[in-house]
């Protein structure tokens, strides 16, 4: 298994726990007043499960198993794929402290860190397609 | 979306937010398992060397009618028509069903000779 791909499934595992825990706390608001910070998180909780849980659990194995390109560069460029780990992990952090920051106090900082969120969670994305575009393809 | 929450510039984008459901969970995260698990599961091999895969007919209706649910559903959440909503997620119901047909025999222990 390449050392990013560990990287990318620790992550993976990370957020995975985060999102569960972030969800149970949810769940209590169900049986009591959650502070407010908390109870705007609930689109946090879905995206720490699904892109930093799920899809970068598959990214992470995609890079590994996906047919390689050529002997010599068999998985294409790594910096670039290491770029799209730090991108996305980057991305999903920010996301977290801004977006529940944005919905109960909406002060520049927080817009600006929820904008540059976007901003490098769509570039991680469109990175990774570009370098398994290329692997999608027969023996 | 993530942009217009933080500086808001455009409400209509909010009405991409079944698109974008859609398409992450079904058209990425759903056909993304689907089309490694048409690759890598056990194979008729030695039974049916023609056909390894076995009624791969199944797999490519899964992947018309994914992707047309995908596109249906994100279309008519983004025009606010419930009925086309429904219909996409109709379509890509069927298509998870279509793929559960064809893997499902395929769900068994590798047989190597």
């Amino acid at each position: 298994m390449p050392r990013l791909t560990r990287w990318f499934i620790r992550a993976a595992l990370i957020h995975l726990i985060a999102a569960l825990l972030l969800g149970w706390i949810l769940g209590l608001g169900r049986i009591m007043v959650l502070p407010p910070i908390l109870a705007a998180a609930s689109p946090v909780y879905f995206h720490l499960f699904m892109l930093g849980g799920v899809a970068q659990f598959i990214i992470g194995v995609a890079w590994w198993m996906f047919p390689p390109l050529s002997k010599e560069r068999p998985r294409g460029n790594e910096p670039l794929a290491w770029a799209v780990f730090f991108l996305l992990n980057g991305g999903l952090i920010l996301r977290a402290i801004c977006e529940p920051w944005v919905a109960v106090a909406p002060q520049p900082i927080a817009r600006w860190g929820l904008l540059l969120s976007a901003l490098l969670l769509m570039v991680s994305g469109w990175i990774f397609m570009g370098l398994l575009w290329p692997r999608v393809k027969g023996k | 979306m993530l942009a217009h929450k933080a500086f808001p510039y455009a409400p209509w984008v909010m009405r991409l937010l079944p698109w974008h459901i859609h398409s992450l969970f079904l058209g990425w995260t759903v056909q993304l398992a689907f089309g490694v698990a048409y690759w890598i599961f056990p194979r008729f091999a030695l039974e049916r060397p023609g056909d390894p895969r076995g009624r791969a007919g199944w797999a490519w209706a899964s992947l018309v009618l994914l992707n047309a649910g995908v596109l249906s559903a994100g279309l008519a959440g983004a025009a606010g028509w419930g009925v086309g909503l429904a219909l996409g997620a109709g379509l890509e119901a069927m298509g998870v069903l279509a793929f559960v047909i064809h893997l499902w025999p395929r769900v068994r222990p590798a047989i190597i000779q």
